[in-house]
């Protein structure tokens, strides 16, 4: 058993961030507005400080805290870290903007550090209830960020949207959690595998519990068909959260499914394959054909995160190792380039003016060549083009699920792909091909340009050299599921 | 000690040369952009040179290879090699790189550096795909190699540029797709994406049928075949001059030489027995394009269709299984490199000075620029297959082996003597002779000293080649004859295994 000074080492990440939080919450009230930066300083200092330890409290070895409340393996050490480098990224994009719509306050900067407790909560959930509280801490912050912008009725609406069907789906999610505790006496991950295996049951309970659960992640994942609210939330909310939601979270989801629907329930896998293999099915192919009608780039981009999604389930669908590692390897790169394609609005956005519209980007070649080429990476990233890292992302899960035996489906993704390339090469095109609405110069901070460069250029580098990544994605799911 | 990394050379110099020209080049310095351009693809074009003078004529294996693990997770790697059939079309790919980048010296004055990289990054990727033994590094070859032609399309190409060059990149990438399908089902079954595996590997006539058609998809958009074809007119209409001689010589020469590759050895038995369904293809491309091509407008638009009936010889040669048959089909590859280049060439030529494509708007322009129309004529003449020029040679080496299949084949793919003949030779009446329609015309001037000198180049190899083939068919002669015997082996699993 530990005791509790090795429980709290544990969960010393965690902590520290949790602490961060509250002492910058509070300085945030002592502090005059031209100050404010050293809370964005603290804020980026506590990401890295956190990173570092996660790192440095690295072991080869699984372990349990809290009563086996909390795991720390190698997957959440890596999803972790990526988590605090992604979100620290995202709090470089998204200064300037914040800066220059009043929203740069403590509140924003409080809020976003919960919410990274809540993910690192997520991805270390060894129990249903820990599972559950990251998920809630996670959600509830990114609804009061989503409305922080009081004022602009249309981001209002889309929290109210985003807390409405969110709080739905958390009811969905806990409601399912109630049923397959009731069927296997336990909330522990663990044992609930264990019993599920040895007592073979294939009760209609389960059954219900198991289809709770996957709506409840599909919702959180945006799937289709419970994807509506990812458009609108997209859209309405500020840039700065859009890419909030859009990016880092995607991390913890991951985790949540690992942990739930392979670590927990398994044995009940011929259940759920099929059900990820629908909403895989049609995730790819509505993202991809609904995103050709849009005029918006938060969302189009929002619609392109359902296929991509959809491509992520497609992984986790195969069932297999090898499936699980692409599905962790396609995530990682999900993230890094809807980083970079979120980036890409917020640097094009100035003073009064949001570069929503997929006509702002009219011309950028001539505005600003580099910026245009750093697009024109992660759009082709996006669609799969080698070599860029979307083609391995995509490359690693197809292979997989033909492995397993999908090979009409696998076909059936291809030709979405396809479709996919049409909106993305639009976005090229616009940029490139067309005039110039405007020779407005881009008006961005140079840190933000230096990172949102290095971050495009790794679409690209980690594109020709993946091997690491998938080492490193194969070597963490290994170890957790053996 | 470069001696065992040619091939690396061959691709990454003209790579880190594109680079080299975005890096200092901008349109304020124009001319030394220019010049840091040609330097970069000459140089490109040296390092080539090796697999000429030291390829072994002999050796049946592949040859210049070198690699190392790159992927290791799913065994991949990054694996060079050439035969018989690959080093004329390196060659091929490293000289016209340089007549692209003179022939776009003064038409290009906006974007220039983007312009000369994109055609030196291609370049690099080009040789790539000629040269990777491995499927995967072979694909993003292949589809790396459409981003920079989607760019010179789509931002130096004419009027409907954007609508030629996103359907240029979506019928590739459908087809490729498939292929990347394909690739995947064979590592699952190999364990390795290395070619020659494949090339070994036993599959029932279901599988290789599945698999044939996968590859078909992406090589006949590419060639590209009837009725895949649509693509190409619009493309090459659109596209500046260098762009299309780059897409005519050597683009369309991916797919062909692709089918040799993958296709065909992977899958054998299902190539013999699809090989009716081909050669069909082959012939409505070789004779229906061309009446097609007749009643063009537009010069750019009938050398396109010229084109997809030239490169239906290449694969009703493949198809007949013959070694004169297969022989001929590379040396029409390579003579339709320099042909194509440089009918696209003399339009541009025309264009640069009238800025019209319609054949309409000339005539008579013989009478003021008679070096030129010399030129023309000659290249018109192998374009219809003149004995003595290049366009001979392969036409008739194909012509001779469906003589021995069938003679029907043989009588309808002969048809293109005669329609080939028309259309070019029509068109050159029409654009050259007679008296000068216009005030237009009459102010023409006659060559620049640069174009003579492109002009006389290409002139040369046309001619050189159709006097003398074997500077081709002695590269490709053990190499098409180890082919052939590999596709009369059987690879259908025996039974009771």
């Amino acid at each position: 058993m530990n005791t509790i000074k090795t429980d709290l080492f544990i969960t010393l990440p965690e902590i520290t961030v949790l602490c961060m939080a509250m002492v910058i919450l509070i300085l945030d009230l002592y502090l005059s507005k031209k100050n404010r930066l050293l809370i964005y300083g603290l804020a980026q200092l506590t990401l890295f400080a956190a990173a570092y330890l996660v790192f440095t409290t690295h072991t080869p070895l699984i372990e349990f805290a809290y009563s086996n409340m909390f795991i720390d393996d190698t997957l959440s050490d890596v999803l972790k870290i990526a988590t605090l480098i992604g979100s620290s990224v995202m709090l470089v994009y998204t200064r300037y903007y914040m800066q220059l719509r009043n929203m740069f306050s403590g509140d924003y900067y409080g809020l976003l550090l919960f919410a990274t407790v809540g993910m690192m909560v997520m991805i270390s959930g060894q129990n249903m209830l820990t599972i559950y509280v990251g998920l809630e801490l996670l959600s509830l912050c990114v609804y009061a960020m989503v409305a922080l912008d009081r004022d602009n009725p249309k981001a209002t609406e889309a929290a109210m949207k985003y807390f409405v069907l969110g709080a739905l789906a958390s009811g969905m999610l806990l409601y399912g959690m109630s049923m397959i505790y009731g069927m296997t006496g336990s909330l522990d991950i663990s044992t609930i595998a264990d019993v599920l295996v040895e007592s073979q049951s294939h009760s209609p309970v389960l059954a219900l519990g198991l289809v709770f659960i996957v709506a409840g992640l599909a919702f959180k994942f945006g799937a289709v068909p419970f994807h509506m609210w990812v458009p609108d939330v997209y859209q309405g909310s500020p840039t700065a959260i859009t890419i909030l939601i859009g990016s880092v979270p995607k991390f913890a989801g991951f985790a949540m499914a690992m942990r739930l629907l392979i670590q927990g329930l398994y044995p009940l896998v011929a259940d759920w394959q099929n059900m990820f293999l629908m909403m895989a099915v049609l995730s790819i192919a509505i993202g991809n054909i609904a995103a050709i009608a849009q005029t918006n780039i938060k969302r189009m981009l929002a619609y392109s995160t359902i296929s991509h999604i959809g491509f992520l389930l497609l992984g986790i669908m195969s069932a297999s190792l090898n499936g699980f590692a692409s599905s962790m390897f396609y995530v990682t790169a999900y993230v890094m380039m809807s980083l970079a394609g979120f980036g890409m609005i917020l640097v094009l956005s100035r003073k009064g003016h949001e570069a929503e519209k997929l006509d702002d980007l009219k011309g950028l070649n001539k505005r600003s060549p580099w910026t245009a080429f750093l697009m024109l990476i992660t759009m082709f990233s996006m669609a799969g083009v080698p070599p860029t890292i979307g083609f391995y992302a995509k490359f690693a899960v197809l292979q997989s699920a033909l492995q397993a035996g999908f090979v009409p489906v696998v076909v059936f993704a291809v030709l979405m792909a396809v479709i996919g390339a049409f909106y993305y090469l639009r976005v090229i095109k616009i940029m490139y091909f067309d005039e110039p609405e405007s020779m407005v110069p881009i008006d961005a901070p140079l840190d933000m340009r230096f990172i949102l460069s290095l971050n495009a250029i790794a679409l690209l580098l980690v594109g020709l050299m993946p091997q690491w990544l998938m080492n490193l994605s194969a070597k963490a799911i290994l170890q957790t599921l053996q | 000690m470069f001696n065992n990394h040619i091939l690396s050379l061959a691709i990454w110099v003209p790579i880190l040369a594109g680079m080299m020209v975005l890096l200092v080049g901008n349109d304020n310095r124009a001319c030394l952009t220019r010049w840091v351009s040609l330097v970069g693809a000459v140089l490109a074009f040296l390092v080539t040179l090796p697999l000429y003078t030291d390829f072994d004529t002999a050796q049946r294996a592949f040859q210049f290879q070198e690699g190392f693990h790159w992927i290791p997770a799913f065994n991949i790697n990054y694996h060079l090699g050439v035969d018989g059939f690959s080093v004329p079309l390196v060659l091929l790919t490293s000289f016209t790189t340089v007549i692209a980048i003179i022939a776009s010296w003064e038409v290009i004055q906006k974007g220039i550096a983007q312009y000369m990289a994109a055609f030196l990054i291609m370049s690099g990727l080009m040789i790539g795909v000629f040269t990777a033994l491995d499927s995967i590094l072979y694909y993003v070859f292949w589809e790396a190699m459409l981003i920079p032609m989607f760019l010179v399309i789509g931002i130096w190409g004419g009027p409907n540029r954007v609508y030629a060059t996103i359907k240029f990149f979506l019928y590739t990438l459908l087809g490729s797709l498939l292929m990347l399908v394909a690739f995947i089902y064979l590592f699952h079954r190999t364990g390795s994406f290395s070619i020659v595996d494949y090339y070994n590997l036993p599959l029932t006539l279901n599988e290789q049928i599945y698999i044939f058609i996968a590859f078909f998809m992406a090589f006949a958009v590419k060639i590209p075949m009837w009725p895949v074809h649509t693509w190409l007119p619009d493309a090459h209409v659109e596209a500046p001059t260098a762009g299309s001689v780059v897409l005519a010589a050597i683009m369309l020469k991916l797919g062909g030489y692709s089918f040799l590759r993958f296709a065909m050895p992977i899958a054998p038995d299902a190539s013999h027995h699809l090989s009716n369904i081909m050669i069909g293809l082959s012939l409505i491309a070789i004779l229906y394009i061309a009446l097609v091509a007749l009643v063009q407008k537009d010069m750019k638009k009938l050398i396109a269709y010229s084109s997809i009936s030239h490169m239906g010889f290449v694969t009703l040669g493949f198809f007949l299984f013959s070694q004169l048959g297969l022989e001929g089909a590379v040396v029409q590859m390579i003579s339709h490199g320099f042909i194509s280049a440089a009918m696209f060439l003399c339009v541009g030529v025309l264009y640069d000075r009238m800025h019209s494509r319609q054949i309409a708007d000339y005539g008579g322009v013989a009478n003021k620029m008679p070096m030129f129309a010399a030129f023309a004529v000659l290249f018109a003449m192998a374009n219809s297959g003149l004995p003595g020029t290049s366009g001979f040679v392969g036409e008739f080496m194909v012509i001779l082996a469906s003589v021995k299949f069938d003679f029907w084949v043989a009588f309808v793919a002969a048809t293109t003597l005669i329609f080939g003949a028309s259309y070019t030779l029509w068109m050159v009446k029409r654009v050259f002779y007679g008296d000068v329609a216009n005030k237009n015309v009459s102010a023409l001037q006659d060559l620049t000293k640069r174009e003579f000198m492109l002009l006389t180049v290409l002139a040369l190899f046309t001619l050189g080649l159709g006097i003398y083939p074997d500077l081709i068919t002695e590269l490709t002669q053990t190499t098409s004859a180890q082919f052939l015997n590999h596709m009369a082996t059987s690879k259908l699993p025996v039974a009771g295994m």
